[in-house]
């Protein structure tokens, strides 16, 4: 094995080695992942944020405008408040909606944005007043449960205790 | 009785050499960082050894990160289609690869292929009084022969790891969607929304940096180390091969319980 | 005062096994200095202990008006550039070919052009008479072409001292006798110092210039080539002639015979 032979494996070596880690972040892995000088911070409170995770999408009409920057507990309200970063690119009133929503039954969950009507846009760091909470299964059976409990108790002695 | 104290006797003499071997190869590997100027200033030397770390463990990386690809996407789709959710299959197959497979399987691979290879090539050297004979010559081995290898195993892990968990995906991609018929679209599409560049694929690269590190300094000590004889060298190797595989699995817990710890 | 090397009172044992004890020996500039001894007696030792690789339990080791033993790593290593060593295994490196190795020093610690380094690797190749082996791999020698290999890369930077470990091992007639002639030529025409370690009693004492006998840890006789073959010294005399029966004993120290094959009661 000469020195030329050797150099180029290992250029080739090196080169494919680049491309595979090129392919896993372009084709593979999402580097758009929105950048912090071409996006601006909102932040809103939730009673119950549910299984939301930082990281998580941030929809509108189901296109992905941003993204779950950090999730911490307001301890004078008592609720989560979410810090999301929107792309620069949109705009949305300041009376925009913000609802936590699970794609499919049992799928991750993202922030949905309904835009208001309001002629003010919002801007960084400001603050949405309307916020819907997750829904969150355990407490929609029980719901369920208490419902059905009211309509007929005398049927089922057990349901009783719900009350 | 006297059997009895004999073992505990042998038990506390296995603790002191076990430490003292620690602290040497501890000092050996500090010793090796801080005499790499010539891997550096001479980098034809570490070229030659990225050659034979790095190219020549490429065939069994490629080879077998296609085939556990192909096997990822075979499980992963008789457990995802009875949930009738197939089209996450490239998900599965991509997450498995760059997170956990590809720095764990390559490394593995790695320490079999080049940490023996280096461990019996350093240990023959030093049982021929090659590095002897250097220390004669005024060269230090420790700068000439152990840091170029130090760095070569550094830099080639990650590469290494890339290509594996690359063709691992690409054979995810002929068994899911070329031979199962999994959509396309979908099977790319939701990779890269789930497939985060940070979270997983950095994660992933950092990891097989340190599994580099730590396979090739294990390597490097033990052939420095070895008995300057047959059994010598034979039984580094082997203690290579299964020390470096322990510490990656180890490493590998406790690096995923920093990364991913609360992220979904 | 024109001792390069001077060796007092020096002692060395490997774990608790005393190997030398108490060794003195000096070697002028620009002479052949032979060290014999039977095998085993610490002779590789005692070139290990010049060259600083192992330290000396007492005694001083002074190689150019340096004592080796109290060197700082750097210091010894800039000493060890005007050394030169011949291991007594060549210890020639495997992953590189013959060129390469002759080439390595001058490599390492000069910035010698390209030709240069040719022509001087040629020309020491050319020397030991194997100028036409610088393309082989050291797996593709002889034993005693490794030898002459390695010997060509001792002297390779031309040192102030060359250590042969055995130069003459495994070297039939012919290239024992250029061999020899070699290390005296270079020894005169470059004014270095060399010495010699070796079993080949008859080559030698026609090319060296002073003879040390190492037995049992010291020196046990010592004198030019001429007092040597005159010296009636049973020691000596059962070297210089071969005889199994002597002063000097064939065997390992061990338990009696018998009662190691246990015929006794
Ligand atoms: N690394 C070592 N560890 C322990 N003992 C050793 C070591 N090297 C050599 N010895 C012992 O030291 C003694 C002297 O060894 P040395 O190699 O110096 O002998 P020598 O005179 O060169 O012999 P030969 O002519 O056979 O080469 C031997 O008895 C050997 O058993
Ligand atoms: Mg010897």
């Amino acid at each position: 094995m000469n020195r030329a032979m050797l150099d180029l494996w290992v250029g080739i070596f090196v080169v494919a080695g680049i491309g595979a880690l090129m392919f896993l972040a372009l084709k593979v892995g999402s580097m758009n992942t929105v950048d912090a000088k071409e996006s601006y911070q909102v932040t809103a409170l939730f009673e119950n944020i549910g299984g939301l995770k930082a990281r998580a999408p941030v929809k509108s009409a189901g296109v992905v405008v941003g993204r779950v920057s950090s999730i911490s507990f307001d301890d004078k309200t008592y609720e989560a408040e979410v810090t999301f970063s929107l792309d620069k690119r949109y705009s949305f009133p300041t009376d925009t909606t913000a609802s936590i929503l699970t794609s499919g039954l049992l799928g991750e969950q993202y922030i949905g944005l309904e835009a208001g009507g309001e002629s003010v846009k919002l801007k960084n760091g400001d603050r949405l007043k309307l916020t819907q909470s997750a829904v969150v299964l355990e407490n929609l059976i029980g719901q369920f449960l208490y419902s059905k409990a009211q309509e007929g108790p005398q049927q089922e002695g057990t349901t009783n205790e719900v009350q | 009785m006297s059997t009895i104290v004999r073992s505990i006797a042998g038990i506390g003499r296995r603790t002191l050499e076990g430490i003292s071997r620690m602290g040497y190869a501890t000092r050996f590997f500090i010793a090796a960082l801080m005499r790499s100027g010539t891997a550096f200033r001479r980098f034809g030397l570490t070229i030659r050894e990225i050659y034979f770390s790095g190219v020549l463990s490429l065939i069994i990386i490629l080879v077998s990160g296609l085939f556990v690809g192909m096997v990822l996407a075979l499980q992963g789709y008789e457990t995802l289609q009875t949930y009738g959710s197939e089209e996450v299959l490239g998900v599965l197959v991509a997450l498995s690869l760059v997170r956990e497979l590809g720095p764990v399987v390559a490394a593995l691979l790695f320490a079999s292929r080049a940490g023996s290879a280096i461990t019996a090539e350093i240990g023959l050297m030093k049982a021929t009084e090659q590095l002897a004979a250097m220390e004669m010559m005024a060269v230090d081995p420790v700068a000439r022969v152990v840091a170029p290898r130090f760095w070569a195993g550094v830099i080639s892990m990650p590469l290494l790891a890339a290509l594996f968990s690359a063709m691992g995906i690409l054979g995810g991609y002929l068994v899911g969607v070329v031979l199962i018929g999994v959509d396309e679209g979908s099977f790319w599409s939701q990779m890269q929304a789930k497939v985060d560049f940070e979270e997983d694929i950095l994660n992933g690269v950092i990891k097989s940096v340190v599994f580099g590190i730590a396979v090739t300094a294990i390597a490097l000590f033990e052939g420095y180390d070895a008995p300057p004889t047959a059994e010598g060298v034979s039984g580094a190797t082997t203690r290579t091969v299964v020390t470096s595989s322990l510490a990656i699995l180890a490493l590998d817990f406790v690096l995923t319980a920093f990364m991913f710890r609360g992220i979904s | 005062m024109d001792n390069l090397v001077e060796i007092e009172n020096v002692s060395f044992s490997y774990g608790d096994r005393p190997v030398l004890k108490g060794i003195n020996l000096t070697a002028r500039r620009g002479q052949v200095i032979a060290i014999m001894g039977n095998s085993g007696c610490g002779k590789t030792t005692l070139l290990r202990l010049i060259g600083g690789q192992i330290k000396p339990d007492q005694g001083t080791v002074k190689v150019a008006g340096q004592v080796v033993n109290e060197l700082k790593p750097l210091d010894l290593y800039s000493l060890r550039r005007k050394m030169g060593m011949l291991f007594q295994f060549g210890a020639l490196f495997t992953d590189m070919n013959v060129f390469e190795n002759v080439a390595f020093q001058m490599r390492e610690h000069t910035k010698l052009p390209e030709d240069v380094i040719r022509d001087l690797v040629l020309m020491k190749l050319h020397a030991v008479g194997l100028r036409g082996a610088a393309d082989l791999m050291p797996s593709e020698l002889s034993g005693g072409m490794a030898r002459r290999v390695a010997l060509a890369r001792a002297i390779a930077l031309e040192p102030m001292l060359v250590m042969y470990d055995e130069p003459f091992a495994g070297l039939d007639p012919i290239s024992l006798g250029v061999t020899g002639n070699l290390i005296r030529r270079l020894t005169d025409t470059l004014g270095l110092t060399s010495l010699v370690v070796t079993h080949d009693v008859q080559e030698s004492l026609k090319i060296v210039d002073y003879v040390y006998f190492v037995s049992e840890g010291i020196i046990e006789a010592e004198g030019t080539p001429a007092e040597i073959s005159a010296s009636n010294l049973p020691f000596v005399h059962q070297f210089v002639h071969g005889e199994a029966d002597g002063p000097v004993p064939f065997h390992y120290p061990a338990k009696p015979y018998e009662s190691d094959l246990r015929l006794g009661a």
